[in-house]
């Protein structure tokens, strides 16, 4: 088992949250993923960009062993299994039964799963972890809702909740702003800024151009294959994205201020 | 050959047909991905007949025909009522409506000495196929399925090009003038009917195997919908002669004295068509579908 | 008759028969309360039928290896195994076909072969063949004291191991994937809960019937969930509802002759969740 490193950036430098090497995944008649490669940095907060059918979402499946992909995944230098009580994945929205009789903070007292196990109480320090997992997404006064009866926005922070709440520092995102308001945003934003500045890793799927620069300092450029990856000022150019997206793509200025 | 004209040819010809008349709209609830709809009717044709003619006291086919056609009919607003009113799973909200009816179609049979319409939870479970034999006049159940029969396949005919528009793709279907909603409830009419008249044949449950094998099996394996539906209708006539067929005469060419019932036996064929046509298919994952 | 069967006066063994009904019926309304909430409620169904068979089966090999045929756990181990097999069927043929049309197929297709090997087990008129076809609607009148037993022993056992189970169970039925990050294996669970699903079919048999006990796992079930908003609240609310249930309709089919006790219990649970629907529905509007 790996042991929990506290969030050292020194540290994360020298060993990158995650690794993935030569990965590739077919299905059926469908290749989705080519021999993608990349390295994402501890302590970096990265965007996987690319085209409707580019595999990012199923990237962030496969690395985490969800779909049976070949290649070699790695995280804090290890295996992906010794290391999984140190990710926590938020799913796209509508993965789930929104009438299910469960309570917010039901859903969020799911992520203490592995330290309350099959039959352990779920004690004071436990609910107290859970409530402030809940508080820092600003949902404190909804604790006992049913889940169905939050808006999508709201809802997708007690994903979010559900994630902090696993004590994780490498959070996996799938489409975290995907049909959010505004304000859901902003608050998931701020919440994933400041889990950076703890030392925690970010690695989201995002699909708005023209927040990546102002959201993230990294991008991994992905269509089926990965086009390019770096820091967003050297990577996020108009050139690579015309690689990945196609060149007829980009009507909009404010690619062209961001890169 | 007498006794091949009496006791042998109506029930294989009421097979036969039951068999034709489910899998005409089958093939429809199957692609519509609404097969548990033909569970759920059939299981409530057995009060529908029972409270026919409790109120009636008739005991004519036709009255309880139309009983089993409301008792459809309520079941299928039941469901879409309760799935409605409480968000559930429409399999759960369809497993609570045919449970509980066909618990109530047993309870009224069994208490209210409903013997008179030659009709008894056997007969719902087992069917009745091999007492529909020739006694100085064909049985009632033959002609009445042949009309139902030869009355599905024409209404099919009719409405084939918008059944298929609106099977495939509602939306579009909607857009481009199909009254898509009386579509759906026509084809769950067509199924109601259906199953009332294969009940007589096989029994509730069996039904089942009859409007869901043949039409899946011949999906499996045709590419075309005409094809499938072709296809459907040659597995269905042979799973209801072969299983007659094999229920009456195998347990003879063993030396056995006795006969095995021919309603499980097909079903038993139309399952192990659809197991050997998934076998054949492999290939074919349900994307395809 | 019926009150005093519905006392608990009519019998030692008529309020035993009652006490296993009831037990049957909590393991039901527990194990139909994860069930319902996986989605996979007609496959319980499909699992109930495809008992048939293997109860046709495990009585012939007894009878051909010197029984009278009747012997339980043998019925028991032969419906398990074709039970099994059933719904590995649906899950081979899912693959291919939709989920819905899959468990129609092998539901009807076994139950089918079940009435074969029955009418074949009547024509050879080998062992006690009569009265095993009320496994179909399930009887309680003349139960032995040995068969109420296992039904309430087994329907506890059920229950405490739905109990012990209950938290990685919620975790997969509202989200397999982070269930899976969690360290649960959602494939396993799933099966775990088969399994229990399948202890219910085989203990409640005798009692409502193989017809009917989807029934039994669903109604309360979706009845209880329309009054409780957790998981826990509502498998305990479809325990009760399951018992009361099962021990009402048990003591009534005991009082009066002829009724089959699956299609009491059935309308009795279908009476509470009319009621609910009235009082609660359109709660999510």
């Amino acid at each position: 088992m790996a042991d929990r490193v506290p969030p050292n950036p020194l540290r994360a430098a020298e060993c990158p949250a995650l690794e993935v090497r030569g990965l590739s995944l077919r299905y059926k008649d469908v290749q989705a993923l080519e021999a993608v490669t990349a390295t994402v940095p501890a302590g970096s907060m990265t965007a996987i960009i690319g085209p409707n059918g580019a595999g990012k979402s199923t990237l962030l499946k496969s690395v985490l062993g969800l779909v049976q992909a070949e290649g070699e995944v790695r995280a804090f230098g290890g295996p992906v299994a010794q290391a999984m009580a140190r990710i926590a994945y938020v799913p796209q929205r509508a993965a789930v039964d929104w009438a299910f009789p469960v309570r917010v903070i039901d859903v969020v007292l799911m992520g203490c799963y592995r330290q309350t196990g099959l039959l352990g109480r779920i004690d004071a320090q436990v609910m107290a972890q859970a409530q402030s997992a809940l508080a820092r997404v600003g949902l404190q006064d909804f604790a006992r809702r049913q889940i169905g009866a939050l808006s999508g926005g709201q809802q997708q922070r007690v994903f979010l909740a559900r994630a902090l709440a696993q004590g994780a520092d490498l959070f996996l995102l799938d489409e975290p702003f995907a049909g959010v308001d505004a304000a859901t945003e902003s608050a998931i934003i701020g919440v994933l800024k400041s889990l950076r500045a703890s030392g925690a890793t970010i690695l989201a799927v995002h699909h708005d151009l023209t927040t990546v620069a102002s959201y993230f300092d990294r991008v991994l450029l992905l269509n089926r294959r990965s086009i390019a990856e770096g820091p967003v000022a050297q990577t996020f150019t108009r050139a690579a994205l015309e690689k990945a997206y196609g060149p007829a793509l980009f009507p909009d200025p404010a690619i062209r201020s961001a890169s | 050959m007498d006794e091949f004209l009496i006791l042998s040819l109506p029930p294989m010809l009421i097979a036969a047909l039951a068999a034709i008349a489910c899998a005409l709209p089958g093939n429809f609830l199957l692609l519509s991905r609404r097969a548990m709809l033909g569970d759920a009717l059939s299981h409530v044709v057995l009060p529908g007949i029972v409270v026919a003619f409790l109120l009636t006291g008739s005991g004519s086919g036709v009255v309880m025909g139309a009983g089993a056609l409301a008792a459809a009919g309520l079941s299928a607003l039941f469901i879409e009522e309760i799935t409605r009113r409480t968000g559930m799973e429409p399999g759960a909200a369809m497993a609570v409506v045919f449970t509980t009816m066909f618990a109530l179609g047993v309870v009224l049979l069994e208490t209210t000495g409903t013997s008179g319409v030659h009709l008894d939870v056997e007969h719902a479970l087992y069917g009745n196929l091999e007492s529909l034999i020739w006694l100085g006049a064909p049985p009632p159940e033959l002609l009445r399925l042949t009309l139902i029969a030869a009355g599905l396949a024409l209404a099919l005919r009719l409405v084939w090009r918008p059944l298929v528009l609106a099977t495939f793709d509602p939306v579009f279907a909607q857009t481009q003038g199909v009254p898509v909603g009386l579509v759906r409830a026509g084809l769950t009419g067509a199924t109601a009917l259906a199953a009332v008249a294969a009940f007589q044949a096989v029994g509730s449950i069996l039904t089942i195997a009859m409007l869901i094998c043949p039409a899946a099996a011949a999906r499996l394996l045709t590419q075309s919908l005409p094809a499938q539906l072709a296809a459907s209708l040659g597995f269905a006539v042979t799973a209801a002669l072969g299983g007659y067929v094999l229920a009456g005469y195998a347990p003879l060419w063993l030396g056995l004295p006795f006969t095995l019932s021919a309603a499980g036996m097909i079903a038993t064929l139309c399952g192990l068509m659809l197991a050997a046509a998934a076998l054949i298919a492999s290939h074919r994952a349900r994307a395809a579908l | 008759m019926i009150w005093q069967a519905l006392l608990l006066q009519a019998g030692y063994n008529a309020a035993l028969v009652s006490l296993g009904a009831a037990c049957l019926g909590a393991a039901a309304g527990a194990a139909g309360a994860f069930l319902t909430l996986r989605r996979r409620a007609l496959m319980s169904d499909a699992m109930a039928h495809a008992t048939l068979p293997g109860i046709g089966l495990g009585f012939l090999v007894m009878v051909a290896l010197g029984g009278d045929g009747r012997f339980l756990p043998g019925l028991m181990l032969g419906a398990a195994l074709t039970a099994a097999l059933g719904l590995w069927a649906v899950q081979r043929l899912s693959r291919q076909i939709h989920e819905d049309a899959a468990t129609g197929a092998v539901l009807a297709s076994f139950y089918g072969a079940g009435i074969v090997l029955l009418t074949l087990i009547q024509g050879l008129g080998t062992g006690r063949p009569a009265g095993l076809e009320t496994v179909l609607l399930g009887s309680t009148a003349g139960m032995l004291r040995a068969d109420a037993l296992v039904i309430g022993f087994g329907g506890l056992a059920v229950v405490a191991a739905l109990w012990v189970l209950r938290r990685p169970l919620t975790l997969v039925a509202f989200d397999p994937l982070h269930a899976a990050m969690m360290g649960i294996n959602p494939r396993r669970m799933d099966s775990l809960l088969m399994a229990l699903v399948l202890a219910v079919v085989l203990v409640g048999l005798n009692v409502t019937g193989l017809i009917l006990i989807v029934a039994l796992l669903v109604t309360p079930a979706v009845t209880a969930r329309m009054w409780s908003g957790t998981v826990s609240g509502t498998a305990s609310l479809s325990a009760l509802i399951g018992a009361v249930c099962g021990y009402l309709g048990a003591a009534i089919s005991a009082g009066v002759p002829d009724l089959p006790t699956g299609p009491v219990i059935v309308l009795l649970a279908a009476a509470a969740f009319m009621l609910t629907l009235l009082v609660r529905g359109r709660r999510d509007g």
